[in-house]
C-alpha cells in the first residue's frame, strides 16, 4: 500500500525539489527528472489498475470501494474528524490511469516543445504540482479532502495559464479562470457543508451509504428539510454540481475555458482537455448514488449538460483560433459526459448513462489530448494559432497529420476509433431514457464532425502558405507522444468498459446494436463531407455561407456575447450597486471613524501641549493650585 | 511656658510656609529654590510639634514625624545639590529657565 501512496507523493516531491532547486541545479535536466518521476508514477498506477481489476477489487464478482490508506488528520471531537485517505474504486482507478498516462505524454511532449524556455524548471515544477493535485483529487476518500485538492488543481491551473506572465492576455486569462472557478467552488463548499451537516460524516463511503438509502434517518432528514420550495438534498446536490460545472466549464460558467488557452499548449492538453476539466464529471460520478436518488438534480445536470454540448458545438464552428476551437469542442464533449450522468437510471437499477459517461471520459482524454498536442506541434512549426496562417501541412508534417486525423475521426465517432464506442453508449443510454435529449445529442454529433473536419481541412489541406522551413516537424520527444496517443485512440474503444466500471460495481454486458449505429454514423459522415466540400480547397463558399447566415454567424463568432453579458453584469451592475456603496462605506464610515478619532486626539494634544513648558516652577504652581482647589472643594463645597 | 497660645505658633508656621512658597515661585536660582523648600518643610515641622504639644500632650507621634522629615530633608538636600552640580557642569548655569530640553 506504500506503493499506492507513492503515486501522488512522487510528483509532490518532484515539485518541491524542482521548485526550490530547479533554477540553480536542474535548469537543463528538469524535464528528464520530471518525466522520469512521472513515468514511475504511471507504471505504479498501471500496476494498481491491473491489480484492482483483475484481483484485489473484486468481491463475489462485484467491484468494491476499498480504502487502503486512512490517516486521522484533524480530530476535533469524537463525531467530527477530518481524515486523509486513499479510496480505490473502479472510477478512481480508471482516472488514476488516465491522469498519469496523459500527464506522462505531456511531460514527454514538453521536452521538445518547451526546450530553451527560460523558466523550463519552473514549468516542470508546476506540471508536477498539477499532477500531484489531480491524483490527490482522484484518490480522495472524503469530501473535504477532495475540496482541498480541488482548490489545489485550481491553483496549479492558474499558475500554468499565467505561465507567460509578461503577456497581458495570459495574466487576464489566468485571473479569469481562477475567479470564475473560485466563484463556482463557493457553491461547492456550501454543498459540502449541507451534505455533511445532514449526513454527519465527511467520508464518501459512509455519506453515500447514508444518503442513498431512503430509509435511513439522515436521508429522511435531508429530504424533509426544505428551502425555497426545494429539499435540502436538492439544494446541496445542485450546489455541488455548481462546483463541478465551474471546473468542467459548463454553461454558464464556461467563459474561462477558451481564454485558458493562453497557457502553453501541452498544458492545455493536460489540464484543459483531459484531466482537470473532467474533475466536475468525476465529482458528480463520485456522488452518483446520491444524485440518482434525486430526480430534480439529475434533471438539472441533464439539461445543463446537453445545452452546453450543443451551444459549444455551434460556437466551435465559427472560431478561427485552433486552440479555441478545441476548447469549445472540449466543453461540448464534457457536456456529453454530464448529460449522460444526468440520465435517469433504468428501472432495474443499471445506470447505463454512468458507464457511458465514464467511458467517454476515458476515451476523450486520449483523443482530446492528442488533438491538443497535435495543435501544439503545429503551433510550434507555424508560430501562430490562427487557422488562416495554416494550410497544406499534410506533406510537411506527416506524423502530426496522421495522428490528428485519427483523433478527428475518433471525436467525430467513426468506427473503429475510440470515440465511436463511447459516444454510441451515451446515445444508446439517452435513447432509452430521454428521447428529446437523444435527438439533440445526435445533431450535436454531426456538428462535432463538421467543426473538427473544418479544422482538419483548414490546417492540412487548402492552399499552402509560405513557411520558413527552418526546422522540421519536431524532435522525437514531440512525435512519440502523438504516436502513442494515436494508438490509444485507436484501441481504447475496444476495452469492454462496462465489465469494469458501473455505478454499482456489478459488471454488465453492453451490446452495440448495428442498426442503432447507422444514424449517428450517417450524421457524422455528413458532417465530414460537408466540411470537406467547404474547406478542402480554398474557395469562397465558407465566406458566402457566413454572409447568408448573417446575424447567427456573427453572434456565434462572438460566442453569443456571453462574455459581454458577464462584463455588463459585473462592471455595470455589481460594481455600481454593490461595489461602490461598499467602497464608500469602507472609506467614509469604517476608515472615517478611525481617522476622526486620530485627528481629534492630535488636535487636542496640539492645544494642550503648551502646558508642558519644561519650567519646574510652573509645574509647582499647578501642583499647589491643584492642592488648593482640592482643599476648597473638600472643605467648603463637599458637604 | 503655656502662656504662648497655639494660634501664635500657627501664625508663624503659616507665614514661614508662604514665604517659602513665594521664594519657590519667584526665584530662578536652584539653590534659592532649594532653600525655599527647606522653609516649607520647617513650617510643617513647627505645625507637627505644636499640634503634638497642645492637642495630645501624652503622645509622641508628631515629634517622630518631625524627626523623619528632618532626616528626609537632609537626604533630599544632598540629592538636590548633586543634581544642581551636574546641571551646572552641563549647562554652566543653575538657572531653571536654561534647562528646558524636556519641553514638549
Amino acid at each position: 500500500m506504500l506503493l499506492l501512496a507513492l503515486i501522488p507523493l512522487l510528483p509532490l516531491a518532484c515539485f518541491v525539489v524542482l521548485g526550490l532547486f530547479g533554477k540553480k541545479y536542474f535548469s537543463q535536466s528538469a524535464g528528464w527528472l520530471g518525466t522520469l518521476v512521472l513515468a514511475t508514477s504511471a507504471i505504479l498506477s498501471l500496476y494498481t489498475a491491473f491489480n484492482y481489476f483483475s484481483d484485489s477489487g473484486k468481491d463475489n464478482g462485484v467491484y468494491q470501494a476499498i480504502v487502503p490508506v486512512q490517516l486521522n488528520w484533524l480530530p476535533f471531537t469524537s463525531d467530527l474528524s477530518i481524515n486523509l485517505g486513499i479510496l480505490l474504486d473502479p472510477i478512481s482507478v480508471m482516472m488514476l490511469v488516465v491522469v498519469t498516462v496523459v500527464s506522462l505524454m505531456v511531460h514527454i511532449f514538453s521536452l521538445g516543445y518547451m526546450k530553451g524556455e527560460e523558466r523550463f524548471a519552473t514549468y516542470y515544477a508546476f506540471l508536477s504540482l498539477f499532477t500531484f493535485s489531480m491524483l490527490g483529487l482522484v484518490l480522495s476518500s472524503n469530501i473535504f479532502q477532495i475540496y482541498i485538492f480541488w482548490e489545489l488543481v485550481g491553483v496549479s491551473s492558474f499558475l500554468l495559464i499565467g505561465f507567460y506572465f509578461n503577456k497581458a492576455t495570459a495574466v487576464a486569462a489566468s485571473k479569469k479562470a481562477f475567479i470564475v472557478t473560485r466563484f463556482a467552488d463557493f457553491g461547492f463548499l456550501i454543498g459540502i457543508l449541507v451534505l455533511s451537516y445532514y449526513s454527519n460524516t465527511l467520508d464518501f463511503k459512509t455519506l453515500i451509504e447514508r444518503l442513498s438509502d431512503p430509509a435511513s434517518a439522515q436521508s429522511q432528514a435531508i429530504g424533509a428539510a426544505s428551502f425555497l420550495g426545494a429539499s435540502a438534498l436538492t439544494w446541496a446536490l445542485a450546489l455541488v454540481f455548481m462546483g463541478g460545472a465551474g471546473k468542467s466549464a459548463m454553461f454558464p460558467l464556461h467563459i474561462w475555458l477558451p481564454d485558458a488557452m493562453e497557457g502553453p499548449t501541452p498544458v492545455s492538453a493536460l489540464i484543459h482537455a483531459a484531466t482537470m476539466v473532467v474533475a466536475g464529471v468525476y465529482l458528480v460520478a463520485r456522488l452518483f448514488p446520491v444524485f440518482s436518488t434525486n430526480e430534480s438534480a439529475l434533471m438539472l445536470i441533464r439539461y445543463i449538460g446537453i445545452f452546453s454540448a450543443f451551444f459549444a458545438a455551434i460556437i466551435a464552428c465559427t472560431q478561427t483560433d485552433i486552440k479555441r476551437v478545441l476548447a469549445y469542442s472540449t466543453m461540448s464533449q464534457i457536456g456529453y459526459m454530464m448529460f449522460a450522468l444526468g440520465l435517469i437510471p433504468a428501472t432495474d437499477g443499471h445506470a447505463a448513462g454512468f458507464t457511458a459517461s465514464m467511458f467517454h471520459l476515458f476515451t476523450h482524454a486520449f483523443f482530446k489530448s492528442l488533438l491538443f498536442l497535435g495543435a501544439g506541434a503545429i503551433i510550434h512549426y507555424i508560430h501562430s494559432n490562427e487557422m488562416r496562417d495554416m494550410g497544406g501541412l499534410r506533406k510537411l508534417m506527416p506524423v502530426t497529420h496522421i495522428s490528428f486525423l485519427i483523433a478527428c475521426l475518433a471525436i467525430a465517432g467513426i468506427w473503429p476509433f475510440a470515440g465511436f464506442f463511447s459516444k454510441e453508449e451515451i446515445l444508446h443510454a439517452a435513447y432509452q431514457s430521454d428521447k428529446p435529449i437523444y435527438f439533440i445529442a445526435l445533431i450535436t454529433g454531426g456538428i462535432t464532425a463538421f467543426y473538427m473536419f473544418r479544422l482538419y481541412f483548414n490546417i492540412f489541406w487548402g492552399h499552402e502558405q509560405k513557411h520558413s522551413h527552418a526546422h522540421g516537424e519536431g524532435p522525437l520527444s514531440m512525435k512519440l507522444p502523438l504516436i502513442l496517443l494515436a494508438i490509444l485512440s485507436l484501441v481504447a474503444g475496444f476495452i469492454p468498459f462496462s465489465h469494469y466500471v458501473t455505478a454499482d460495481g456489478r459488471p454488465v454486458e453492453s451490446h452495440l446494436d448495428l442498426l442503432f449505429s447507422i444514424a449517428p454514423l450517417l450524421i457524422a459522415v455528413t458532417g465530414i463531407l460537408l466540411a470537406g466540400w467547404l474547406y478542402k480547397k480554398a474557395n469562397d463558399k465558407p465566406a458566402r455561407l457566413a454572409a447568408t447566415l448573417g446575424g447567427l454567424y456573427q453572434s456565434a463568432y462572438k460566442k453569443f456575447y456571453i462574455d459581454e453579458i458577464y462584463l455588463f453584469l459585473t462592471k455595470n451592475i455589481l460594481f455600481n450597486l454593490v461595489g461602490r456603496p461598499a467602497a464608500w462605506f469602507d472609506r467614509h464610515i469604517v476608515d472615517g471613524t478611525m481617522n476622526w478619532l486620530a485627528s481629534t486626539t492630535g488636535k487636542l494634544s496640539v492645544r494642550i501641549k503648551g502646558l508642558q513648558s519644561g519650567q519646574v516652577q510652573s509645574y509647582a504652581l499647578y501642583f499647589f493650585g491643584g492642592i488648593a482647589a482640592l482643599g476648597v472643594i473638600f472643605i467648603y463645597l463637599w458637604k | 511656658m503655656s502662656s504662648v497660645p497655639l494660634e501664635h505658633i500657627l501664625f508663624v508656621s503659616t507665614a514661614l510656609f508662604f514665604i517659602g512658597m513665594y521664594g519657590l515661585f519667584t526665584r530662578r536660582n536652584l539653590i534659592t529654590m532649594l532653600m525655599s523648600i527647606e522653609l516649607i518643610l520647617n513650617s510643617v515641622n513647627i505645625n507637627f510639634v505644636a499640634f503634638n504639644k497642645y492637642l495630645w500632650p501624652g503622645k509622641l507621634d508628631g515629634i517622630f514625624f518631625t524627626l523623619f522629615i528632618i532626616t528626609i530633608a537632609a537626604a533630599e538636600a544632598a540629592v538636590a545639590i548633586a543634581i544642581i552640580i551636574n546641571l551646572y557642569r552641563s549647562h554652566h548655569s543653575i538657572d531653571v529657565e536654561d534647562a528646558t530640553e524636556m519641553k514638549y
